[in-house]
C-alpha cells in the first residue's frame, strides 16, 4: 500500500474504454447503422488503444504484476520511446482519439470512457509519473568475494567434546527425525 | 369463461405485435437482460450487509455447518453478481442500440408502409404514440444520440452505465490491493447507479397496445394502415407505457443497506474508551479499548475509524483479545498511510492519557467462531494471518482455566508460518505464557504448536548451530524448537490422522490463497469416506 499511482487506474480505465469502443464499433458496422464509417473508425481506434494500454507499467514503488503475455506488447510500446513514456502525450492522444466516437450513439460510451481515462492520465502526468517497461530481470553473477581466496587456518569454534559426543544413554536426545522417509517400502 | 380466455389470450397476443413489427427481435433482447438486471441489482447489495450476515450466521447455529460456510463466501458472491450485471448491461445496451436505430429508420419513413403509419401516430387527444422517437428535423445520424441524452431512460442509462464502468475499473484486483481508497470512494458511485436505475423506466417508453372499444383487429388492420379510424374493425390503436417495476426489486435491499450504514453511524457515535496503548516492537501498535455493550466471539473483526486521520475511512482489524476479557484489543501493523499516521499519533499520546477519538463498527463474524465445535482443530496462521488465532488461543486458556463444559475441543495443533518473527514478538510472548500455564496444569499435550521460519539465512543457521542443545529455542524463547523452511503438509496430516483416528478435524487457515489450495487438497486427500475414521474439514478466513 502506498501513495496512489493514478496511472494504474488510468491504464485499467483506458483498456476498458478500448474494449467498449471496439464493441460499439463492431455493433455499428455489423448492424449497418447510419454513420457506420464512424463505427469502422471506432473499431480501429479501439484496437489501437487496447494494444497501447495492454502492457502495464512498472510501478515506482512496490511489486508490479504483469498481464498475461504482455512481454511482446511491452517491447513494441517501448520502441516508441518518449512518445509512450510520457503520460501527457497519452492524455492528449486519448482525448484526440475519443472525439470522433461522439458522432454516433453506438460509440458515444467508448468516447466518454476514453475521455475519462485521458483525464486520469493527465492527473498522473501532472504528478510526474511515467511509463516504465516491465522487463525480465537479468541474473548478475555475484563477484567472487575476497575471502574465498584465503581459506581459514583454524577449525570453527565448537562446544567441548563432552557435549558434542552423542549421549548414548539418552535415546531421545540422540535420535533424530528424518523429514522425508528413508525406507524403501513406501 | 371461454370468452374471458379468448379475450385474455387475444390481448396477450396483440400487446407487442406492432412494437415487434417495428423492432424485430431486438426488443426482447433488451427486455430479457433487463429482467435479469432487476434480479441481480436486488442481490448485489445483500452480501455486503455485514450485520445482516452476522445475524443470519448466529441464527444458523442450529443448522448445519454447510449453511454457515456459504455466508463466509459473501464477497465471492458479490463479485459474481457484479460480473453478471456487467454482462447483462452490455447485452441490454447493444440491443437498445439496435432498437433506437430501427425506431429512427421507421420514423424517417425508410421502412414499410405499416411502420411509417405506426411511427406517425402522435400524442394528441385521440391518438397515442408508439414510436418514442418523435423528432425528425435533426440530422438523422444524430437523432439516436439526441434521443439518448434527452429522454429519462436514455440519460439515466448512459449515466448509470458510466458509473458501472468506473466502479468496475477501480475494483480490479491491482487497484483494490494497492490503492484501497480509490476503490472504496469510487465504489460509492453505486448510489448514483441505484438512483438512476430506479428512474430508468419512469419515461415509460416501452409501449404496449391497449384495449380499445371496439377492439382493434391487428390481423386484419395491419394490411390497411390507411383506413385506421375510418372503418369499424380498425379504430386507431392506442398505446401506453408499462408501469416501472425496477424499484419493486431494489427497494428492499436498498433499505436494508441504508440500515447497515445507519448502524455504522450509530456505532461511530458511541464512546470508545482507551484501556491501554502499547507500542510493540517492529511498528506494531496494540490498542486495548472498552465500549459499552460490546460483545465479541473468537476470531471476529471490527472496522476502526479515526476522524483525526480521515473522516470517511473505516479499516478492518481482527481482534486479538478473548471474549472472556473485559476489554477488546487490536494489533495494528504499519502497512500504509492510515496505519502509519495512527501509529504516529498514538506514539505522541502521553502515558495514561486518552488517545484520539475512535469509531468502532462491529464485531463481524468469520469462520474462526467454529473452532470450538470440532473435537480436534488444526490452526494454520501465515504471517499477519496469525492474528485471529491470538484471540482463539487466549480464549482456550480462559475456558480451560474455568473448565468450561461447552468446550468440545480436546486437542489443538497450531502451525505458525512466517518469514521472520520481527513483527510478531507479541505473539511469541503470548505463546510463552500459554506454554507455562499448560505445563503448570499438566496439560502439556492439549496444544501442540509448530513454528516455521520460512525466511532463514546463513546467519540464522549459524546461530542455531552454536546453541543447538539449549532447552529453549534461541529465536522465540519457547520450549518448542523453531523449524526452518515450509512445513511438509503430508507429514503433518499423517501425524494428526495417526493421533486422532476417529475424530472430525477442523482445519482453519488464515493466510495466502496458494496455501489455501494446498491445504484444501490435503484435507480431501487425508479424509476418510468412512464416518468412523478421521475426516478433515477445511475453513478459510478472508479479509
Amino acid at each position: 500500500m502506498g501513495k496512489i499511482e493514478w496511472a494504474m487506474w488510468a491504464n485499467e480505465q483506458a483498456l476498458a474504454s478500448g474494449l467498449i469502443l471496439l464493441t460499439g464499433g463492431i455493433v455499428g458496422v455489423a448492424g449497418q447503422f447510419r454513420g457506420w464509417q464512424f463505427a469502422a473508425y471506432a473499431v480501429a481506434a479501439g484496437v489501437f488503444v487496447c494494444l497501447l494500454e495492454y502492457p502495464r507499467s512498472k510501478r515506482a514503488k512496490g511489486t508490479s504484476v504483469e498481464r498475461t503475455g504482455q512481454y511482446c506488447f511491452t517491447v513494441c510500446v517501448k520502441a516508441f520511446g518518449p512518445l509512450t513514456r510520457n503520460y501527457y502525450v497519452r492524455a492528449f492522444l486519448h482525448a484526440a482519439i475519443c472525439v470522433p466516437g461522439g458522432f454516433m450513439l453506438a460509440t458515444v460510451l467508448g468516447c466518454v470512457c476514453l475521455g475519462i481515462a485521458s483525464l486520469i492520465y493527465l492527473a498522473a502526468a501532472i504528478r510526474g509519473e511515467h511509463w516504465e517497461p516491465i522487463l525480465p530481470r537479468k541474473e548478475t553473477r555475484k563477484p567472487v568475494a575476497q575471502s574465498i581466496k584465503n581459506p581459514p587456518q583454524n577449525p570453527p569454534p565448537r562446544p567441548p567434546p563432552e557435549m558434542r559426543r552423542k549421549q548414548a544413554g539418552d535415546l531421545e536426545k540422540s535420535a533424530y527425525d528424518n523429514p522425508m522417509s528413508v525406507t524403501d517400502d513406501e | 369463461m371461454a370468452n374471458c380466455i379468448v379475450n385474455y389470450g387475444f390481448s396477450a397476443f396483440i400487446l407487442f405485435f406492432y412494437t415487434r413489427h417495428l423492432l424485430g427481435s431486438a426488443l426482447p433482447w433488451a427486455r430479457a437482460p433487463a429482467a435479469v438486471l432487476n434480479f441481480n441489482c436486488m442481490l448485489i447489495l445483500l452480501p455486503v450487509c455485514r450485520n445482516l450476515l452476522s445475524l443470519l450466521r448466529g441464527s444458523f447455529v442450529r443448522c448445519s455447518r454447510t449453511m454457515r460456510k456459504q455466508l463466509d463466501k459473501n464477497l465471492t458472491f458479490h463479485k459474481l453478481v457484479a460480473y453478471m450485471i456487467a454482462l447483462m448491461t452490455a447485452v441490454h445496451t447493444i440491443a437498445h442500440l439496435f432498437n433506437l436505430e430501427r425506431y429512427n429508420n421507421s420514423r424517417q419513413g425508410l421502412d414499410d408502409e405499416l411502420s411509417t403509419a405506426l411511427s406517425d401516430l402522435a400524442d394528441t387527444e385521440n391518438t397515442t404514440y408508439l414510436n418514442p422517437v418523435r423528432i425528425t428535423n435533426l440530422d438523422p445520424q444524430q437523432i439516436p444520440t439526441y434521443f439518448a441524452f434527452t429522454t429519462i431512460a436514455g440519460l439515466t442509462g448512459v449515466v448509470i452505465t458510466l458509473a458501472l464502468i468506473l466502479i468496475i475499473t477501480s475494483s480490479m484486483e491491482v487497484i483494490r490491493r494497492s490503492y484501497f481508497e480509490v476503490f472504496w470512494y469510487t465504489h460509492h458511485l453505486f448510489i448514483i447507479f441505484f438512483a438512476g436505475l430506479v428512474f430508468h423506466g419512469a419515461g415509460r417508453i416501452v409501449r404496449s397496445q391497449q384495449r380499445t372499444n371496439p377492439p382493434h383487429n391487428t390481423t386484419f388492420c395491419k394490411d390497411h394502415p390507411d383506413d385506421w379510424g375510418q372503418i369499424p374493425e380498425c379504430p386507431i390503436p392506442q398505446f401506453a407505457g408499462g408501469f416501472p417495476q425496477t424499484w419493486m426489486y431494489v427497494i428492499g435491499p436498498m433499505v436494508i443497506y441504508l440500515c447497515e450504514r445507519l448502524v455504522r453511524f450509530i456505532r461511530y457515535m458511541q464512546r470508545v474508551q482507551y484501556k491501554k496503548i502499547v507500542m510493540r516492537p517492529s511498528k506494531v501498535l496494540e490498542l486495548q479499548l472498552i465500549k459499552n455493550g460490546f460483545k465479541m466471539e473468537v476470531g471476529q473483526y471490527v472496522f476502526v475509524n479515526c476522524p483525526a486521520i480521515s473522516q470517511l475511512e473505516w479499516h478492518p482489524f481482527t481482534m486479538t483479545s478473548a471474549p472472556e476479557e473485559d476489554f477488546f484489543s487490536v494489533h495494528i501493523r504499519s502497512a500504509g498511510d492510515w496505519t502509519d499516521k495512527l501509529i504516529e499519533i498514538m506514539k505522541k499520546v502521553p502515558e495514561g492519557a486518552e488517545g484520539p477519538k475512535l469509531g468502532v463498527d462491529g464485531p463481524f463474524g468469520t469462520a474462526s467462531e467454529d473452532v470450538f465445535d470440532y473435537e480436534v482443530s488444526m490452526l494454520i496462521g501465515a504471517g499477519i494471518g496469525v492474528t485471529p488465532f491470538a484471540s482463539i488461543l487466549k480464549s482456550i486458556w480462559y475456558k480451560f482455566k474455568d473448565s468450561d463444559p461447552k468446550l468440545r475441543t480436546r486437542k489443538i495443533y497450531f502451525y505458525w508460518l512466517c518469514r521472520e518473527t520481527h513483527a510478531f514478538e507479541w505473539f511469541a510472548d503470548l505463546l510463552q505464557v500459554l506454554e507455562k500455564e499448560m505445563e503448570e496444569r499438566g496439560m502439556g499435550d492439549f496444544l501442540t504448536y509448530k513454528l516455521y521460519l520460512t525466511g532463514w539465512d546463513q546467519s540464522h543457521a549459524t546461530h542455531v548451530m552454536v546453541h543447538f542443545d539449549k532447552d529453549t529455542d534461541v529465536v522465540t524463547g519457547l520450549k518448542q524448537k523453531t523449524h526452518y523452511g515450509r512445513p511438509i503438509w503430508d507429514k503433518e496430516f499423517e501425524q494428526v490422522r495417526k493421533e486422532n483416528p476417529t475424530s472430525i478435524v477442523g482445519t482453519f487457515l488464515c493466510g495466502p490463497e496458494a496455501l489455501g489450495k494446498v491445504l484444501e487438497k490435503k484435507c480431501a486427500k487425508y479424509s476418510d469416506v468412512d464416518p468412523r475414521k478421521t475426516r478433515f474439514y477445511f475453513n478459510k478466513e478472508n479479509f
